[in-house]
């Protein structure tokens, strides 16, 4: 115990004395106002597990802000395939990341800020935090019509979400993290977050939607910057501490280190993918081949991502039964991935009777399964 | 007390049955002598009911998303037992106590209630149930900061039982190697330790003395006149290694991998080698790169291989076949899909180029480029993977001279292009002249390829090359 805690404090200490312009703290205590400089939302999620698992917060909160290019953010325990359009975000080059809080899906942009409020276990208290990004705004733009809800959401003129809420509670310490849409894309927004798959059951996390709106409709005047210092501004006020914000880059190792490694791990298929309850998917559909239209049934299990059952319906006699076999057992096991499944059936297909007929019949459903994933 | 004595031999037996399979039958009069020393130690050991503590905010039932332990498994202070959820918030509970998981009172998306009994954990008697734990552990939120800290400072993961055991035969913890999770020492280790130093029960494995010590006069440097510095004599210790052998099932595009490769086996296959000099085609290139550019393609080698590649194959179509299942029948490709092997991620994956017969060489490149960018972000499409007929593997942008490629089923040739090397060479006139090299390994299917024929082939690719000017004369 005593151990941790004094190492606890060498690396708050080299945090700060690195930061140029913040002068020597004398003591460990005092709010810290953090903004990151990257917009990789890997990085800055990483950034949150490492202040969640290495800083002291006993004596002290700390207010990280960030923003991401074009990413879709789903909660911890939630289905990636329930919640967004995975084909849309592989096209668009979206990222897709995986928090380790709880909570709903979010799409993040330039235009929308992150704002994350650490504290120790016991002072965790997320109507505070909301109550004083409202502040924030109304003193920024006091016309704005902005609330906090019992959901812990923010609606402006009682309608719109502008924000939505997360938290994550450790042993001793624990973060609320909220959105603040500012100028974000909502085309791309509201299409990103429509899942096309369907016949999904699971027990998964749902979201629940909500119409948005971004405080630069109501005022075009609003910036993001101005958005982060206002909050900043209120912060530095109410925890009594310098409107001073410490800039912070997440892969510096120096400064954080063991971040590299948790930046990696938030990007493995394994979390972000893996990690996903057990659901099933029970489907069908229409597969057009030259003069006619052929219905398929397909029901499989997928635990931790891959798929632990597989059950593919077809007209019978239409594939050889040896053939359909063959990748039925093939897909068993195999990542309920698009990629995975293409390289895997074309892989196959080298060693399938090498018929014209046959090799475009697997072509074509092959090509129809991965579009269930 | 009845049900309760049945439980905790049913744990040992099931802890018991781990131990027996990591070491050999020798040894097993050695573990049921434990067997004996563990049961009058954990029989004594009390169930405590770890009840979920308060989540804050009022809150009184949570769900509980994921368990990270379950029935029989060890436990100690601040690991991670469970992740709940409640309200958007995902609360990680860790446990207050060392010992044995006994009972898990929710399953998966059930509702867990505040104050009720989440998990019941057999503890060690001599403990006693109380919150303040003098155990120096780190609570372990992640891996990586158990790696840090280890660097920072040694420190060792054990349970306050194991560091009595310890304590009690004078062993120091800091020279025992830990086996349990995150290294932790295990009571096994400290037995272990201790039968190693008496020299007793087990049997000497070979592998425990892997490093004899160095000999005295090697340690010691060529100084006789320095006899005042003291010079340290290395101690004769056992070098252990202790790490574990991970075994996971081969899934998914690696099955399929290993069906072709299997496949490919059976293919009675030769190579020939031979070594192209490029030098013409590297000036050429540099010329045509920025022409490339400028229409935006990159320019690699690329397409001067695949282009040669399919005017000799024009001349040679037994190279663009395929042999049927039963050897009966050849038949003749019509197009030349010329498969490029592409390192990703994933692995090997090979898509191809279409009917390179009917296209320049700066389509040739295009296409290349587009199937590149496709593969580096997963996204080849079945197309663009199958209906390949012949095949040529640049490994020598990674590294290598000759290589033995292996055909890929249904084809039945492939190439393999070592890395381009700048070397000596004599020109016509005996002078020595700076060459860039590259070799060239092909393999072919020898029922129906012989070696006449793919000489002859490499021959007109490698004169294509090393003269690119007479591939104008062939160009369709």
């Amino acid at each position: 115990m005593v151990l941790q805690a004094s190492l606890k404090n060498c690396l708050q200490l080299s945090c700060i004395l690195r930061t140029p312009k913040v002068g020597f703290r004398s003591t460990t205590s005092g709010s810290l106002i953090i903004q990151s400089i990257s917009d990789d939302v890997y990085q800055n999620l990483a950034v949150e597990d490492w202040i969640h698992d290495h800083m002291n917060l006993e004596n002290r909160q700390v207010l990280f802000l960030w923003r991401n290019s074009p990413a879709v953010v789903i909660g911890r325990h939630q289905n990636p395939w329930q919640e967004c359009n995975l084909r849309l975000l592989r096209q668009k080059n979206i990222k897709l990341a995986r928090r380790r809080s709880g909570g709903g899906t979010v799409y993040h942009d330039l235009g929308n800020i992150n704002l994350t409020f650490f504290t120790s276990r016991k002072k965790y208290e997320r109507m505070e935090n909301l109550k004083l990004v409202v502040k924030a705004l109304k003193a920024l733009r006091p016309q704005l019509d902005v609330h906090v809800t019992d959901r812990y959401d923010i609606l402006l003129d009682r309608h719109y979400k502008i924000s939505g809420t997360a938290a994550k509670l450790g042993r001793t310490t624990a973060y609320h993290h909220c959105t603040l849409l500012c100028n974000a894309d909502k085309f791309v927004l509201s299409s990103v977050l429509k899942s096309p798959y369907k016949g999904i059951k699971s027990n998964a996390t749902p979201s629940v939607p909500a119409s948005v709106k971004n405080l630069f409709e109501e005022d075009p005047s609003l910036t993001c910057e101005m958005l982060l210092d206002a909050i900043a501004e209120e912060y530095a006020t109410q925890h009594q501490t310098d409107h001073h914000i410490t800039l912070i880059n997440p892969a510096d190792e120096t400064v954080l280190p063991g971040i590299n490694n948790k930046t990696k791990e938030l990007q493995t298929w394994e979390w972000i993918y893996g990690k996903t309850p057990k659901f099933s998917v029970s489907t069908c559909f229409n597969m057009v081949y030259k003069d006619s239209v052929l219905d398929v049934k397909v029901d499989m299990d997928i635990k931790h991502g891959r798929i632990e059952v597989c059950n593919i319906d077809l007209p019978e006699q239409w594939l050889p039964p040896a053939v359909c076999s063959e990748l039925v057992k093939s897909l068993t096991g195999s990542k309920f991935c698009p990629n995975e499944t293409t390289t895997l059936t074309a892989t196959l297909l080298r060693v399938c009777p090498q018929d014209a007929e046959l090799q475009s019949r697997w072509n074509l459903l092959c090509e129809n399964m991965t579009m269930l994933m | 007390v009845c049900i309760h004595r049945v439980r905790s031999c049913s744990g040992i037996r099931f802890i018991k049955s781990k131990y027996v399979c990591v070491f050999d039958k020798s040894a097993l009069k050695f573990s049921l002598q434990q067997r004996l020393l563990r049961t009058s130690a954990v029989s004594c050991g009390q169930i405590v009911q770890f009840k979920l503590s308060d989540i804050g905010e009022g809150i009184t039932e949570v769900t509980v998303k994921e368990w990270y332990i379950k029935e029989g498994d060890s436990v100690s202070q601040f690991d991670s037992i469970c992740e709940v959820q409640s309200d958007k918030a995902s609360v990680t509970i860790t446990s207050r106590y060392d010992g044995i998981i006994r009972k898990l009172h929710y399953n998966l998306d059930e509702i867990a209630y505040v104050g009720k009994p989440l998990v019941d954990i057999e503890i060690d008697a001599s403990k006693g149930v109380s919150p303040e734990e003098d155990v120096v552990e780190t609570p372990p939120m992640s891996h990586e900061e158990h790696t840090h800290q280890e660097i920072k400072g040694h420190k060792t993961l054990a349970t306050p039982a194991v560091r009595r055991l310890a304590m009690e035969n004078n062993i120091k913890l800091s020279e025992v190697v830990g086996t349990g999770k995150d290294n932790r020492i295990l009571k096994e280790d400290i037995l272990n330790y201790l039968a190693k130093q008496t020299g007793a029960i087990l049997p000497p494995s070979p592998k425990a003395e892997i490093i004899p010590p160095l000999p005295k006069s090697e340690a010691v440097p060529a100084a006789p006149k320095d006899r005042a510095r003291k010079i340290p004599v290395p101690v004769s210790r056992p070098i252990v290694f202790s790490g574990k052998d991970k075994t996971e099932p081969i899934t998914g595009f690696h099955k399929a991998m290993v069906k072709t490769m299997s496949a490919a086996l059976k293919i009675p296959h030769f190579g020939y080698c031979d070594e192209i000099d490029l030098t013409h085609l590297v000036q050429l290139r540099e010329e045509l790169k920025p022409l490339a550019q400028i229409r935006g393609v990159k320019l690699s080698f690329m397409p001067f291989f695949i282009k040669a590649a399919s005017l000799g194959l024009l001349q040679y179509p037994i190279l663009n076949a395929s042999l049927d299942e039963s050897c009966q029948n050849v038949t003749y490709k019509a197009s030349h899909n010329i498969g490029v092997a592409m390192d990703t991620e994933q692995g090997l994956i090979v898509p191809n180029v279409k009917n390179v017969q009917v296209c320049s060489v700066f389509e040739i490149a295009s296409e290349l480029n587009r199937l590149q960018s496709l593969g580096s972000a997963g996204q080849l499409g079945t197309n663009d993977l199958s209906g390949g007929t012949f095949t040529l593997s640049n490994i020598g942008t990674i590294g290598g001279t000759y290589a033995k490629p292996v055909i890929l089923p249904p084809e039945v040739a492939i190439g393999a292009l070592g890395k381009i090397q700048v070397l000596p060479r004599f020109n016509g006139k005996g002078e020595v002249f700076k060459a860039q090299i590259m070799n060239v390994s092909w393999s072919a299917d020898h029922r129906i390829i012989d070696g006449a024929t793919m000489a002859r082939f490499s021959n007109l690719w490698k004169s294509y090359l090393e003269n690119p000017a007479s591939m104008l004369l062939d160009l369709k």
